[in-house]
C-alpha cells in the first residue's frame, strides 16, 4: 500500500511515541486527516518550541516556563522554606499539590537511583539537594520517593548523605491505602503499618 | 503448537522477581525467573495504583509465589503472594548493592524463554537467603559466582593450565579469561592478557568450585587475598559479556560518595 508522503511522515513520527504501535500510528494520523483543520494546527502550536519554553527550576528542578529562575512553589513567599520535599520527578509534585495540604517546598531529583541500571548519584539532582541543605535554613527533609527498590535505594543513600548536616530527616509512612485490603498486602507494608501504628482519639 | 507451553492458558509458578519497569499507564513489566518455566517477561496490571494488590509482592529480589495467565506474548501476572520478600535487603544500601549485583549478573547471564531450570533457581533463591542473613555475604556471593559459571558452562579450569594442561603446581600463576582458567608460570610468558594470580588466591577459588557452601563458608581469606579474587572474577565476568556490570561501578561510586561526606 502506498501512501502520500507528508501521512507517512506523520505515522512515522507518532510511531516513535510510547505505547503507540504502527496500527495506532495510522489510525492517529487518519483522524487528524478527517478532523477539523484546529486540531492540526493546535497540536502543532503546542508542541512547537515545546522544549524551549520549558525551564527547571533554579532552586527545585520542578519543571516551570523559561525565563523564570523559580518555579511558583518556590517563589511564593507563603511556602514554608525550611521544610523540603523530595520527590522523583514533577508529576510527583502534581500529585502532593492536590492534597492541598503540605505547605513547604519541593525538590525534584529527576530520577531515581538504580544499581542494576547503573544510574548513580551523579546522573540526579543529588548534589543540588545536599549544597541547597548545606547552605543552611532547613529543618526537615522529607524523603518521598516511591516506595520501591530504586525509590528505597535513594532514600537511604540521602539519608546517609544528609546525616552530617544534622537536618531532620523523616521518610513518608508507609502502610495500608485506602479501599485496600489487609488479606492481599505484602508482609512488608503489613509490617511497617504495624510499625507505624496510631494512637486513636 | 508443538510448544508446550502454548497448552495451558494459565500457571502456578514460583519466581524470583529479576527486574521491573514502568509499562503503559499503571502496569509494571516485569522479568521474573520462574521455577517451572526459566526466565519470562510479565505484566503485572495496575501494579502502579497505589491500592494495587500486586505491587508490593513483586518488588526486585523477592522470591514470590505466582499465577500466571497466558496473554498474546507476555504472560500477566493474576495473582502473587510473597514467599520470601529478604527484607534485610532492604534495608541498608550495602545489602540491596549486594542482591543487586546477584541480579544483574543473573538477568545478564541467563537469555530470556530459557527451559526450566530448578537447580539454577535454587542457586538463586539460595544465594539471596544467604546474603539476607548476612553470615559471610563476601562468601555467598563468590561462591554464588563460581556456581553461576558452572551452570553457564564457563567452570574456570584451575587445576590444569588452561594452555598446556600440565598440573597447576603450588607457585604464583596467572589467570586467563579467554581461556577460561589458571595458567601456568611457563605458558605465561608468552601469552597476551593475563592477570596473575595469588597461591593464596588460587587455593581459594578452587575451594569455592568443588566445596559445597558449608564448606566454602568456613573459608577466611585475607583481605589481600579477597579483593584479587573479586578483581579477578569481575574481570572474568566483563570478559565473557563482552561490557562492564552496572552494580559495581555503582556501588563503588555511592562508597566513594559515603566516604567523601564523612571524611
Amino acid at each position: 500500500m502506498l501512501l502520500p508522503e507528508p501521512i507517512l511522515n506523520l505515522i512515522n513520527a507518532l510511531e516513535r511515541l510510547p505505547g503507540i504501535g504502527p496500527k495506532s500510528a495510522s489510525r492517529l494520523a487518519f483522524y487528524f486527516l478527517r478532523a477539523d483543520e484546529s486540531l492540526s494546527s493546535e497540536l502543532a502550536e503546542a508542541l512547537t518550541g515545546l522544549k524551549a519554553k520549558i525551564a527547571y527550576c533554579s532552586e527545585c528542578f520542578n519543571i516551570t516556563e523559561a525565563g523564570r529562575e523559580l518555579c511558583d512553589v518556590c517563589a511564593n513567599p507563603k511556602r514554608d522554606g525550611s521544610i523540603i520535599c523530595v520527590l522523583e520527578d514533577a508529576l510527583d509534585v502534581l500529585a502532593l499539590e492536590r492534597t492541598a495540604a503540605y505547605q513547604g517546598r519541593y525538590h525534584v531529583l529527576q530520577g531515581v537511583l538504580n544499581p542494576i541500571e547503573g544510574i548513580g548519584p551523579d546522573d540526579i539532582k543529588i548534589r543540588p539537594l545536599i549544597d541547597r541543605v548545606a547552605r543552611g535554613g532547613i529543618r526537615e527533609v522529607i524523603l518521598a520517593t516511591n516506595p520501591s527498590m530504586e525509590g528505597d535505594t535513594t532514600a537511604m543513600y540521602l539519608q546517609q548523605q544528609l546525616r552530617a548536616s544534622g537536618v531532620n530527616v523523616t521518610r513518608l509512612a508507609r502502610g495500608l491505602p485506602m479501599g485496600g485490603d489487609l488479606e492481599y498486602a505484602d508482609q512488608n507494608t503489613l509490617l511497617r503499618a504495624l510499625q507505624g501504628r496510631q494512637q486513636m482519639d | 503448537m508443538t510448544d508446550p507451553s502454548r497448552s495451558f492458558r494459565s500457571l502456578r509458578a514460583e519466581a524470583i522477581v529479576l527486574r521491573h519497569s514502568d509499562y503503559g499507564e499503571a502496569d509494571r513489566l516485569l522479568t521474573l525467573y520462574t521455577r517451572e518455566q526459566g526466565k519470562v517477561r510479565a505484566v503485572a496490571k495496575g501494579a502502579r495504583k497505589i491500592a494495587s494488590r500486586k505491587a508490593g509482592h513483586l518488588e526486585p529480589f523477592t522470591h514470590v509465589k505466582l499465577q500466571l495467565a497466558k496473554g498474546r506474548d507476555l504472560f500477566i501476572v493474576t495473582q502473587a503472594e510473597t514467599i520470601n520478600a529478604f527484607m534485610p535487603l532492604r534495608d541498608n544500601l550495602t545489602q540491596t548493592g549486594r542482591a543487586a549485583y546477584v541480579i544483574e549478573l543473573f538477568d545478564r547471564f541467563i537469555p530470556d524463554e530459557e527451559t526450566a531450570n530448578p537447580s539454577l533457581f535454587r542457586l538463586l533463591a539460595e544465594t539471596l537467603s544467604r546474603l539476607a542473613s548476612e553470615t559471610v555475604p563476601w562468601l555467598a556471593l563468590r561462591f554464588y559466582e563460581m556456581r553461576l559459571l558452572d551452570f553457564l558452562g564457563f567452570r574456570p579450569q584451575l587445576f590444569e593450565c588452561a594452555n598446556c594442561q600440565n598440573e597447576i603446581k603450588a607457585e604464583p600463576q596467572f589467570f586467563s579469561a579467554s581461556l577460561g582458567g589458571a595458567v601456568c608460570p611457563r605458558c605465561g610468558q608468552g601469552l597476551p592478557g593475563l592477570w596473575p594470580i595469588s597461591v593464596d588466591a588460587l587455593k581459594h577459588l578452587r575451594h569455592f568450585q568443588r566445596s559445597g557452601f558449608r564448606e566454602a563458608s568456613r573459608a577466611r581469606p585475607a583481605e589481600q587475598t579477597r579483593k584479587e579474587i573479586e578483581s579477578i572474577m569481575q574481570g572474568y565476568f566483563t570478559y565473557l559479556l563482552e561490557r562492564e556490570l552496572n552494580t559495581p561501578g555503582f556501588i563503588k561510586r555511592v562508597n566513594a560518595a559515603l566516604s567523601a561526606q564523612s571524611n
